[in-house]
């Protein structure tokens, strides 16, 4: 097709993407190379390359990956068994409307729920294993954090399975092959694009939570975006919460390159 | 194709008749007056009594938007591009902004209730002459113990180093605060620059880690309500309320020494409507408005007149209106400059990131 | 017993799901107070709800804005997949795919902070304007991402053969295209209008001159303690969304049992 008519697709898009991102970056990247007085330096970087903000990009690694992990193992199940119902629509619609209440309120019901008097501990309680200390522990923070991004995961595996021709299965398990057999080779290889795209929507920005760190896990977990938050909230030293956000978006292109073994575009 | 078209319309109709609604709203409530003055204040710190009636009085339309920290307030306002007429920031930041020149200077002449302020809350370090700002509320920085659960009395900074209270400690999210009381703790001044001190200060909190639960933020009043934890380091505003509500709750501020603060009024370059600025200023000067607001508010008042129309037992409460002696030994926080500032904050971050 | 452990999975989900706004919804009638002890049956928020006019307005602003900015981000995020998916190299795609994603990793307060920098050097005047402009920009992402995976997965010979049979370019897209990615862009708005209606940081930065959103008025009001006011406000929205949603599906079932054969 001749090129000059693509320019229908890329005007309003890569008009976005100059104002909205480009021009973001070049200030980030402009501010990252800033001391606190406002002069050129290196400064900030060197200061990334200390120990303090190693252990945090690590601890931040870790609990992303364990949300994504955690969000994952749960959303799978859960979109395969809506795709399979009468009701798939209306139920993948009442997967998302929990996200539009507002984050702070959900947040302060968990403080209420998770807390030592709360529901949870009560039915800790009846069950028979006693009342334990949920909040400001990891678990608390993991189980918060899935809670908020598992929409997230779900949609686009929903996505994918919905897609999915059932005949394939069908064919799969007339030939003999196992459910297990079945699932490993026919439906996770034609569902992974929707798997790629659940993840690159909970890993990347479980990388930058903030808020959550501070109020269900009283910052035992110190993430980048704590970081982040604290250098251009309260030191206003703009500078140094710019070269983390610098190093954040350089991870993110790592993530995206090493998940984005795509085939080249069709038209 | 169709249905997206479909849903496209809808979304299109339905903003189209919120926008209507939005507008019959406005119109119903005068929001469209020429005459209008926007306060920027924190969330909830004004009984909204007042603004009605301040608008009454004068005619004049308040715009009343809020914020939750003194930096992003500082960060909106240097950057302008909207039109604030009055500010309520605390005193470091006050500081900080009549260095960068981000205020006009206030007309004593236009403020004649500023007879009623209190003295010794007039004429400070940050604000010599108070040429820029007006006192608005103050405090301290203390703590906040549950009487039924603590059995030793607790006076100082260094009763919360005891072992009996492992895991009982909420601490409030601020590097001045937390550092503050540690330089406290070990005798220091809570504005102190020196390094050993400060070195000093971060080992001894990192002794106490074992007893702190969380470091929280604004939670801190609804974790404390509920008994989730014992003994909180909270300011003053926050304590009032809460022993208001329960009544197994002490507070002290440590005889080691401890904060003062002050949330003074202001007018930021921002500014358009500097006349009705002033008259805001002056009216919420007004002892009888005063006292409503601090009421309404539970945070103690500069307002001497004011007092006289508020009940005796909140007046006569030495916990939150500490007399003169007292207030002597505590220590307003100081703009140390932003170099010192990130190193506290990286103290406070190492302290955080400290395991038992 | 083969339905019972899906249905029971579900039902797990839903119930973890839906706990806080139910919690959050009983303490709405609770006359206490607080979000903590229960002390008895009120609608006194209720009634207080719908005499603060300015709360209204908030909501109804919010809601104009999630809308409005939803819509637009949609349409520009699926422009930018096909952008992408078509791209000539594959370089170009990991450029422009990476350029995409960095939103969606940047926290809140830097976006929130350049966007007022981005604006004010523009000379864009705070409010409803700059708020709908920022909204719009962070959802863009999240909707190509949703989008994305199912224009991946359309075989080029649906395309080829479409344009065998003569079709054009614009109705290649319309009638070839948009009907096959339909759900991927129904999730990015839905994602869009989530972003939208949680974001707190960015519409900080951006907003002035007496507009706000909930969330913002939400977020201040955190410093004395949350009026059960707003958790009357929530449980109300809330029921209405469900009310909506549920009475959209019906809708939607009922035609497509009147006009079986036309789903698309």
């Amino acid at each position: 097709m001749e090129s000059n008519n693509r320019a229908i697709y890329w005007v309003p898009y890569v008009l976005w993407i100059a104002l909205f991102v480009v021009a973001p970056i070049l200030l980030i990247v402009y501010y990252s190379f800033q001391g606190l007085d406002g002069e050129f330096t290196l400064a900030n970087y060197r200061n990334f390359f200390t120990p303090v903000y190693l252990t945090m990009t690590l601890s931040s690694f870790w609990y992303a990956f364990l949300i994504t992990l955690f969000c994952l193992l749960i959303a799978y199940p859960a979109a395969y068994f809506i795709t399979r119902s009468k009701y798939k629509q209306l139920l993948l619609l009442l997967i998302i409307l929990p996200s539009w209440v507002n984050l702070l309120l959900k947040a302060y019901a968990f403080l209420g729920i998770f807390s030592t008097y709360g529901a949870a501990n009560s039915f800790l309680e009846v069950v028979g294993i006693g009342a334990k200390q949920l909040l400001f522990t990891d678990f608390s923070f993991v189980f918060v954090s899935v809670y908020l991004f598992i929409p997230f995961m779900i949609l686009p595996i929903f996505n994918a399975l919905d897609k999915l021709n059932p005949a394939l299965v069908y064919a799969s398990r007339d030939l003999g092959a196992s459910s297990w057999t079945t699932f490993r080779k026919v439906v996770m290889p034609l569902t992974s694009s929707g798997v790629k795209a659940g993840i690159q929507a909970v890993f990347i920005p479980a990388l930058s939570l903030f808020m959550i760190t501070r109020l269900i896990a009283g910052n035992r977990v110190i993430t980048l975006g704590t970081a982040i938050e604290q250098h251009f909230l309260v030191t206003q030293d703009w500078g140094m919460g710019a070269t983390i956000a610098v190093f954040l978006i350089l991870i993110m292109v790592v993530i995206m390159i090493a998940t984005g073994t795509r085939k080249k575009g069709v038209m | 194709m169709k249905k997206l078209m479909q849903a496209l319309i809808a979304v299109v109709i339905i903003a189209a008749v919120l926008f209507y609604a939005v507008h019959r709203l406005n119109a119903s409530t005068g929001q469209t007056a020429g005459n209008t003055l926007t306060v920027f204040n924190w969330g909830d710190y004004i009984d909204a009594e007042l603004i009605d009636q301040f608008e009454k009085e004068t005619g004049v339309q308040v715009i009343y938007e809020t914020f939750d920290s003194n930096e992003a307030m500082l960060t909106k306002i240097e950057q302008g591009g909207t039109t604030y007429d009055v500010a309520v920031p605390s005193e470091y930041t006050i500081e900080k902004m009549r260095e960068q020149e981000l205020l006009y200077p206030i007309d004593h002449a236009k403020v004649p209730n500023l007879r009623y302020i209190d003295e010794r809350f007039m004429d400070l370090p940050f604000d010599p002459g108070n040429e820029y700002s007006i006192p608005y509320f103050w405090g301290t920085v203390g703590i906040l113990y549950n009487t039924d659960k603590v059995q030793s009395e607790i006076t100082a900074w260094n009763d919360l180093w005891k072992p009996e209270f492992r895991n009982e400690i909420l601490m409030i999210d601020g590097a001045r605060e937390v550092i503050g009381m540690g330089l406290n703790s070990l005798g220091y001044s809570l504005n102190d620059t020196n390094e050993a001190h400060l070195q000093e200060a971060k080992a001894k909190l990192d002794g106490l880690t074992p007893n702190i639960k969380a470091i929280v933020g604004d939670e801190i009043r609804m974790l404390m309500e509920n008994d989730e934890a014992s003994i909180g380091l909270v300011w003053s505003g926050t304590a009032s309320e809460l022993m208001w509500k329960k009544d197994n709750l002490e507070y002290v501020v440590p005889e080691e020494g401890s904060n003062l603060w002050f949330d003074n009024m202001v007018i930021p370059k921002t500014a358009k409507n500097i006349d009705a600025a002033h008259a805001f200023i002056n009216f919420m000067l007004d002892p009888e408005t005063a006292a409503q607001n601090a009421e309404y508010v539970g945070y103690s008042t500069p307002n001497k007149e004011a007092l006289t129309y508020m009940p005796k037992e909140m007046v006569e409460d030495e916990r939150f209106y500490p007399p003169a002696d007292l207030t002597e030994r505590l220590e307003v926080y100081e703009n140390l400059g932003p170099e010192m500032l990130s190193h506290y904050n990286e103290l406070f971050l190492k302290f955080k990131m400290h395991r038992k | 017993m083969a339905l019972f452990w899906p249905r029971a999975y579900l039902a797990f989900v839903f119930i973890v799901l839906y706990a806080p706004i139910f919690y959050l919804s009983f303490y709405s009638f609770n006359s206490g107070g607080t979000m903590s002890s229960f002390d008895g049956f009120t609608l006194d928020w209720y009634k207080e709800l719908f005499s603060d006019s300015r709360l209204l307005v908030i909501v109804l602003n919010t809601l104009i804005i999630a809308l409005l900015s939803a819509a637009i981000s949609t349409i520009i995020g699926v422009l930018g997949a096909l952008a992408i998916v078509y791209a000539r190299k594959r370089l170009y795609q990991h450029i422009l795919l990476s350029l995409n994603n960095v939103l969606i990793v940047s926290p809140d307060v830097i976006i929130g902070a350049s966007f007022l920098i981005l604006f004010t050097i523009i000379g864009i005047n705070l409010g409803f304007t700059s708020v709908l402009l920022a909204h719009i920009a962070f959802s863009v992402p999240i909707v190509v991402i949703m989008v994305l995976p199912k224009l991946e997965e359309m075989s080029s010979s649906l395309i080829d053969a479409a344009r065998d049979l003569g079709a054009s370019r614009f109705d290649i897209l319309t009638k070839v295209i948009l009907p096959y990615i339909t759900p991927g862009i129904f999730a990015g708005f839905f994602m869009a209008l989530t972003y939208s209606l949680d974001d707190f940081a960015v519409t900080f930065f951006v907003t002035g001159n007496g507009f706000t959103t909930l969330s913002v008025e939400i977020y201040s009001l955190a410093r004395r303690g949350i009026s059960l006011q707003i958790n009357a406000l929530s449980t109300l929205l809330f029921l209405f969304t469900i009310v909506l949603v549920i009475g959209y599906y019906f809708i939607q079932k009922r035609n497509e049992k009147t006009a079986v054969g036309v789903r698309k």
